[in-house]
């Protein structure tokens, strides 16, 4: 069997930053599986601009953004192996995996880097009534047929969910000729970023209907029209609000779910919020050697953001391969509570972070003008006023190990949301 | 005076921003937490502009289509003419990134650049 | 000139037709669907009842009996997945255990094997997740699951091997007496034949009354389901039936054989024999009612819900024979629950009685076997790498859910009887089923038609007619 010290499932954003920094922090075997005949992940078909601003400080496109890892990877020489599908990983990191060239094989590895992304979730989620006719696509299956395949799904479309896929589809479908009569959203506030609202909604005169749902679909062969209704704060349908909606296309951006099939079967601890593996300050998973970042670890906002996380999964990989990688001896707790839904890590050990450690989470619903507070144990040490929050995009803070130090004792760190 | 109200597209923050007008002038610009935030209202108040992305049909590549974008923001009222030459062209392959595809795309003055490579078959 | 026609290529058209080609006699089976099994067939239960339901002397409760009895030596010539799991029908209603006696002495008057009534704590250790209120059950060891996609398909390829024609998209507009047979006029053409088989299902009325004056209806009988992801598959082991009680019929929870649960029916009965959307109604009185035997059900692994229609005839009662004023012409009419479990004794049935009428011959060179597709699934590490360097195709995954291949799409393509659409593709690989509900695969399984079949992207389709999945090129 081969032996590889780092394998990182994935090339896509997470899999190419965590890639690269296993390979600046001194790691000279890492070998990336990807499944697709590209590398770059889900980016390859986000054609619109937007990425980068953080990492690069200038506006790219998807394709790009990607474009600039896959030109580090192929300069920093990683290997890597592309229609690829891993098919599953053991417990002590093996890892089985196929293609049409090799068959199925196995790899021997050191350590694993989890970066498979995530996937959407489908009508049959959301339990919509109705007909199953075609034409009803979730939205980054669309996107993929109008950006890469060149073809449209349809022409007269509405739109279920304001996440930003959705969002940035119904700007696409509209460019492309397509009319898009409405994006339905059930929630109160938009799970999509503001910015998008405005460029493609907006500017294209596209309805948002706020609080309203899909609560029948017609068609028996191709979609011939749904039916929206507005839903009181519960979700559920208001009678007498319903309206008809003639369309040959219905996308559904509803929400994404971290896909992970592999790390449950070999045996990673999931939270039961995030659907991604607990974590520690390292992006350790239960597992010890294998780490995770990106989507697969939980949903992100901006890819800006994976890389800088994968890039951290990347160098731990690495520390760990090399024995630099302290066994975590006695981690603090961190709890996400009182409108923080949850928290990436879990767990933080002030031997191991280095530091500052940039914990992640999202909010369960809208603040105006709330604050951010954190709590070591009862001693409130960080109260930082947020004019606007929303669960469609990430929040984060800071702890810092002087400050953590001065703390021999601490049993838990607190995140919420305070009023005031 | 006149107040109008915008949410920033500078990036994803997207800050509120007040934009005071007085005889079509922007006063001032408030709500912005970056000079971005400044910039963009006092453009899309009065010359709103957009970067546009799509993609070009490729001959003789390893792809179909490849992704574009105008080099820079172009005027809103433009968008759909600049589509219009965008679904037009032709390009054979190779292309690599940053190749101009259509120069002076609905005579604004951008080019329309590519955002991915093709290959030659 | 065929000897017979068979309306309909559901599981009980298909039944009849492979059946049939055991003899020398010329067989054409007509579908107004692109596909075998698209109506009644492809949404139900996909149960094999052991066969206590049904009124003793019924031709239900004896064509039951015959079918499940039937199941095991069948799928091992066929090669499709059926597993003898066993049902227990439960009681909520300590007032109520009276009818499980009942029950039971009904199967054993039907001849069911193996039936005990069993306590409330034998209940609960045979099915952990049974509800509290649970306070006697009746077990069956010989209820069964079965895929009824690969059931159906796998009679229709060893029928088609076996020389019967089918024509799909092929609907029959009127049938015509002629003097020593019928006339059947479809959309393709018109097919003369000595006898028509009448396997219609929902339609089975239709065209009975086309042809007798003693007129038949058939009702469209609503069921709907829920279907849970692979996670929940074990949540029960056997099929979990409730028994009626004060509070009307209950559903169904069961695994299924590709491993996910299964809940329903409900039943409504309709006018409209299209009408397979489901209802709000119907998905939240799944819900209440799966609750009401099994506890703990995890309603957010729903991977999909979906509708079928149930043939029920006002006597509920299998009609099944020859047309009294309407010579060589055969009622398979009225087929509801139990039909899938009893369709292979129909299909027996059927052809012992044609037997009978035009003197058939047992063919020579019957093939009565039938290899499924490959499954890499069930290979070994090294088995699979054969197979992949022999075919490539058999490396590169498609559908990620269900870690179905290229190379079974491939083969499902060119198979007898072979797929043309997404659906098709799906019923017979699986890509497509599984949690991201053909998210994922949809654009590299149409790649795939397009390629094998030379249909333009556009006109490929999700189920046939104009369930088209793209409407042009962008540009």
């Amino acid at each position: 069997m081969k032996s590889v010290e780092i394998v990182i499932i994935g090339g896509g954003p997470a899999g190419l930053a965590a890639a690269a920094s296993a390979k600046k922090a001194g790691c000279n075997s890492i070998l990336i599986l990807e499944r697709d005949k590209e590398l770059g992940g889900i980016l390859n078909q986000c054609i619109h601009n937007g990425f980068g601003l953080h990492t690069f400080k200038e506006e790219l496109t998807g394709p790009e953004y990607a474009g600039r890892f896959i030109d580090s990877v192929e300069e920093l020489g990683i290997e890597y192996m592309l229609d690829t599908m891993v098919m599953d990983i053991s417990d002590t990191k093996i890892i089985t995996a196929m293609n049409r060239v090799d068959g199925m094989f196995q790899i021997q590895a050191k350590a694993v880097v989890l970066a498979m992304g995530c996937r959407e979730r489908a009508r049959g989620a959301l339990n919509i009534p109705g007909y199953r006719p075609a034409g009803i696509y979730s939205a980054g299956t669309a996107q993929r047929l109008v950006n890469m395949e060149g073809y449209m799904p349809g022409k007269e479309v509405v739109i279920l969910g304001s996440g930003d896929i959705g969002l940035i589809m119904a700007r696409r479908m509209t460019l492309e000729g397509a009319r898009v009569k409405v994006v339905a959203e059930l929630m109160p506030y938009s799970g999509g970023l503001k910015r998008n609202i405005v460029q493609c909604l907006d500017d294209y005169g596209i309805p948002l209907k706020l609080s309203h749902t899909v609560v029948d679909i017609r068609g028996r062969e191709r979609l011939t029209g749904i039916t929206l209704a507005q839903v009181d704060s519960t979700g559920k349908p208001i009678p007498g609000t319903q309206e008809d909606y003639d369309c040959d296309t219905l996308l559904l951006s509803v929400g994404l779910i971290p896909e992970n099939e592999l790390s449950r079967g070999m045996g990673v601890e999931i939270d039961r919020v995030t659907n991604g593996p607990v974590v520690n300050e390292s992006l350790e998973t239960s597992i010890t050697g294998v780490f995770a970042c990106g989507n697969v670890l939980h949903v992100h906002d901006l890819v800006d953001y994976v890389s800088e996380e994968a890039g951290k999964a990347g160098k731990n990989a690495a520390k760990y391969v090399s024995n630099e990688l302290a066994q975590s001896s006695k981690p603090v707790r961190i709890e996400a509570c009182e409108g923080a839904r949850y928290s990436v890590p879990r767990t933080v050990d002030i031997d191991r972070m280095e530091d500052n450690l940039t914990v992640r989470f999202r909010v369960g619903t809208t603040y105006k003008d709330a604050y951010i507070s954190v709590y070591y144990d009862d001693t409130r040490i960080l109260h930082r006023k947020r004019p606007v929050m929303a669960p469609g995009e990430m929040e984060q803070v800071i702890l810092q190990k002087d400050k953590l130090k001065e703390y021999p004792d601490l049993k838990q760190i607190t995140i919420k949301i305070e009023q005031e | 005076m006149e107040i109008k109200e915008l949410i920033c597209i500078g990036c994803p923050l997207g800050c509120s921003l007040k934009v005071e007008m007085e005889n079509g002038q922007v006063k001032s610009v408030s709500g912005n937490t970056c000079p971005r935030g400044d910039a963009y209202a006092r453009k899309e108040v009065v010359n709103p502009t957009r970067i546009v992305t799509s993609t070009v049909k490729v001959t003789n590549g390893d792809r179909p289509y490849i992704s574009v974008k105008t080099k820079t923001d172009i005027p809103k009222s433009k968008i759909f003419e600049c589509m219009k030459e965008i679904n037009n062209a032709v390009v054979e392959a190779p292309v690599s990134i940053g190749d101009v595809i259509i120069e002076d795309v609905a005579n604004t003055g951008v080019s329309v650049i590519a955002t991915r490579n093709a290959f030659a078959n | 000139m065929f000897d017979v026609v068979v309306i309909g290529a559901g599981v009980v058209g298909c039944a009849v037709a492979r059946e049939l080609s055991r003899y020398d006699v010329s067989v054409c089976v007509v579908e107004r669907c692109e596909d075998v099994c698209c109506g009644t067939s492809k949404a139900n239960s996909a149960i094999v009842h052991a066969g206590f339901d049904a009124a003793s002397g019924s031709l239900m409760a004896k064509l039951n009996v015959l079918g499940n009895k039937m199941m095991d030596q069948l799928s091992k010539e066929l090669d499709f997945p059926f597993v003898r799991n066993g049902s227990l029908v439960v009681c909520t209603d300590p007032d109520g255990l009276s009818g499980l006696q009942e029950l039971y002495d009904r199967g054993v008057a039907n001849g069911v094997e193996g039936l005990r009534i069993v306590d409330d704590k034998e209940a609960h250790d045979i099915e952990p997740n049974l509800e509290d209120t649970v306070c006697g059950a009746l077990y069956a060891p010989t209820g069964g699951i079965v895929c009824p996609f690969n059931l159906t398909i796998a009679l229709a390829e060893n029928a088609c091997v076996n020389g019967v024609e089918f024509k799909l998209n092929t609907e029959v507009l009127e049938i015509l007496k002629l003097e020593n047979g019928y006339n059947v006029v479809t959309n393709n053409g018109e097919i003369q034949t000595k006898c028509v088989v009448n396997a219609a299902g929902v339609y089975a009325d239709k065209f009975h009354n086309m042809v007798s004056n003693k007129q038949i209806k058939i009702t469209a009988r609503r069921g709907e389901y829920c279907l849970l992801d692979h996670m929940s598959g074990e949540h029960v082991s056997k099929t979990i039936f409730a028994l009626p009680t004060k509070l009307g019929k209950g559903v169904l929870v069961s695994p299924t054989v590709h491993g996910n649960l299964i809940i329903g029916p409900t039943a409504v009965d309709i006018e409209d024999k299209e009408g397979i959307n489901t209802t709000r109604q119907g998905l939240d009185d799944l819900v209440q009612k799966a609750g009401m035997t099994v506890k703990n059900l995890p309603m957010r692994q729903v991977i999909t819900s979906f509708a079928g229609l149930r043939a029920h005839e006002e006597g509920h009662e299998f009609i099944i024979g020859e047309v009294p004023d309407a010579p060589n012409f055969f009622d398979c009419a009225g087929i509801e629950s139990p039909g899938l479990s009893a369709a292979p004794a129909i299909g027996v049935m059927v052809a012992d009685i044609l037997k009978e009428k035009l003197s058939l011959k047992q063919k020579s060179d019957f093939t009565a076997t039938r290899k499924g597709l490959i499954n890499p699934q069930n290979m070994t590490l090294e088995e699979r790498n054969e197979l992949i360097r022999k075919q490539p195709a058999y490396g590169n995954i498609i559908c990620r859910c269900e870690s179905v291949s290229e190379g079974e799409i491939i083969e499902a393509i060119h198979r007898p009887v072979g797929a043309r659409s997404l659906d098709g593709v799906k019923r017979r690989t699986r890509a497509g089923m599984g949690r991201c509900q053909a998210g994922f695969c949809s654009p590299r399984t149409m790649e795939i038609i397009h390629r094998e079949l030379g249909i333009d992207m556009e006109d490929i389709t999700k189920s046939g007619g104009k369930s088209y999945l793209v409407s042009g090129r962008t540009k």
